[in-house]
């Protein structure tokens, strides 16, 4: 029993869609309590008032928007060096997710910052490079979308998404040194003094925790909506072939 | 290896090559910078650098389709591909050819478009150092831009939305050196980045766009 078995697309499918239930309702579960709970039974900010709690759509979504293209940087690691076709089709579906997720954070941020900040947008390093991922989720996509050879289409996002994995991170240093920020440091690290207080931390992590699950569930779930595509793409030039 | 480059340049240098289009190009953004922000020489001088290393860069940008596409059309990037020369080599020789006839001119142009933004004089030296840094990164990232979407009809477009993000630390560091050198203050430590970002390319990129030329030729 190792984790390359579920290279095979059919046993993929078959443990996908037993763990799929169970992942969508714990993760609908746990947004459902953290945002509710975050939302009504967290105290309001004595500086920010009630502003304040928009942090539990912010930081999971920001969270997901990154390590999205990390599990995107990892598929594709896995399909260059051996070439399993289930781990480019999982990059290639949690591209969008990634996206979307990163558009979440833009703009909770942009709502956030208009009344704390007051200012919609500022060029500071966090919100800019969170911009800059946005365009290299772009790219990616659109070179998925461009190429109609799956193979050729594979190889060359995921030699994309190793390229582009450096750059993200130079730009992320880079725009540090370029301006200073407005952004508030890590507000839930470890050893930190300046953590966010306990009353809000705990329905955070419970709402990350939500986002995370969600994430999984519609990356396998968009998985095997790729497998299945493929499949009767290969079942259709086959019918082709004997007509 | 020089026979490739020679062949390059001569292809570059004579009709139909498009030498000299990035050149003209660079300059007719610097021009078009004025008439839409106004002709203040104060504002001009504090835009400047940053403007001239954006037109630069666009420059580089629009010279990039060129770079592959017409050896791929013709077949001869197949023939190059079968060729004992490593497709490594290959790709660096074109991203060379290509910074000689499109950076380079640029490196060159430059100063004299920065009469015309009214550059300060101190940042003159600076903006050619930087660019000089600076547009071998720009002219390797492309070509890698170049090699991943060669096969591809009306591929310029996507090139342009792949190829900007790569180039955002370089435009962050060249700029930064040529802004605090036309101000004046210290410009070593965005220098160094610079420096180390071109170095870096030029060493590990060309391996990136022989592996995705050779997935594009296959």
């Amino acid at each position: 029993m190792s984790i390359w078995e579920y290279a095979n697309p059919k046993k993929f499918l078959a443990t996908s869609e037993k763990v799929m239930p169970a992942l969508w309702v714990s993760s609908a579960v746990l947004i459902t309590v953290g945002l509710v709970w975050g939302f009504f039974f967290t105290p309001d900010d004595y500086r920010q008032g009630s502003t304040v709690k928009i942090i539990f759509l912010h930081v999971p979504s920001a969270l997901m928007a990154i390590n999205a293209w990390f599990m995107m940087l990892v598929a594709s690691l896995v399909w260059v060096i051996r070439r399993h076709h289930v781990s480019a089709l999982a990059a290639r579906a949690a591209a969008p997710v990634g996206v979307i997720m990163t558009v979440i954070a833009l703009i909770t941020g942009a709502i956030w910052g208009q009344p704390m900040w007051g200012t919609w947008w500022a060029w500071d390093p966090r919100l800019t490079s969170f911009l800059v991922l946005f365009l290299f989720y772009l790219g990616y996509i659109a070179l998925w979308e461009a190429i109609d050879n799956p193979d050729t289409a594979a190889d060359l996002t995921s030699i994309l998404c190793l390229v582009g994995s450096v750059f993200a991170v130079l730009s992320r240093y880079a725009v540090n040194f370029w301006n200073q920020g407005l952004h508030q440091g890590a507000s839930l690290s470890l050893d930190e003094k300046e953590n966010v207080h306990d009353a809000f931390s705990s329905p955070l992590y419970v709402c990350m925790a939500g986002f995370v699950l969600l994430f999984l569930a519609l990356v396998l779930y968009r998985t095997g909506t790729e497998i299945r595509a493929r499949r009767i793409k290969a079942l259709m030039a086959r019918e082709r072939l004997e007509a | 290896m020089i026979a490739l480059l020679l062949r390059d340049l001569k292809l570059a240098f004579r009709a139909g090559g498009g030498f000299g289009l990035g050149l003209a190009f660079f300059l007719i953004v610097t021009v078009m910078v004025p008439f839409s922000v106004g002709p203040q020489s104060e504002l001009l001088s504090r835009i400047a650098p940053g403007v001239l290393w954006l037109g630069a860069l666009l420059a580089c940008l629009l010279s990039l389709d060129r770079l592959l596409a017409l050896d791929w059309e013709d077949g001869s990037l197949d023939l190059l591909a079968t060729a004992p020369l490593p497709l490594e080599s290959t790709v660096t020789i074109k991203a060379l050819a290509h910074w000689i006839t499109t950076g380079l001119p640029l490196v060159l142009a430059a100063p004299v478009l920065g009469v015309l933004l009214n550059l300060p004089l101190q940042g003159f030296q600076w903006l050619v150092v930087s660019l000089l840094l600076g547009t071998p990164a720009l002219s390797v990232i492309g070509t890698f831009g170049a090699a991943l979407t060669v096969g591809l009809k009306r591929g310029g477009l996507l090139m342009s939305l792949l190829v900007m993000p790569l180039y955002v630390p370089t435009l962050i560091f060249g700029s930064e050196v040529a802004r605090r050198g036309a101000e004046g203050m210290a410009v070593q430590t965005p220098l160094l980045l610079l420096a180390g970002i071109s170095a870096a390319s030029i060493a590990l990129l060309p391996f990136a766009s022989a592996a995705v030329l050779r997935v594009n030729l296959r």
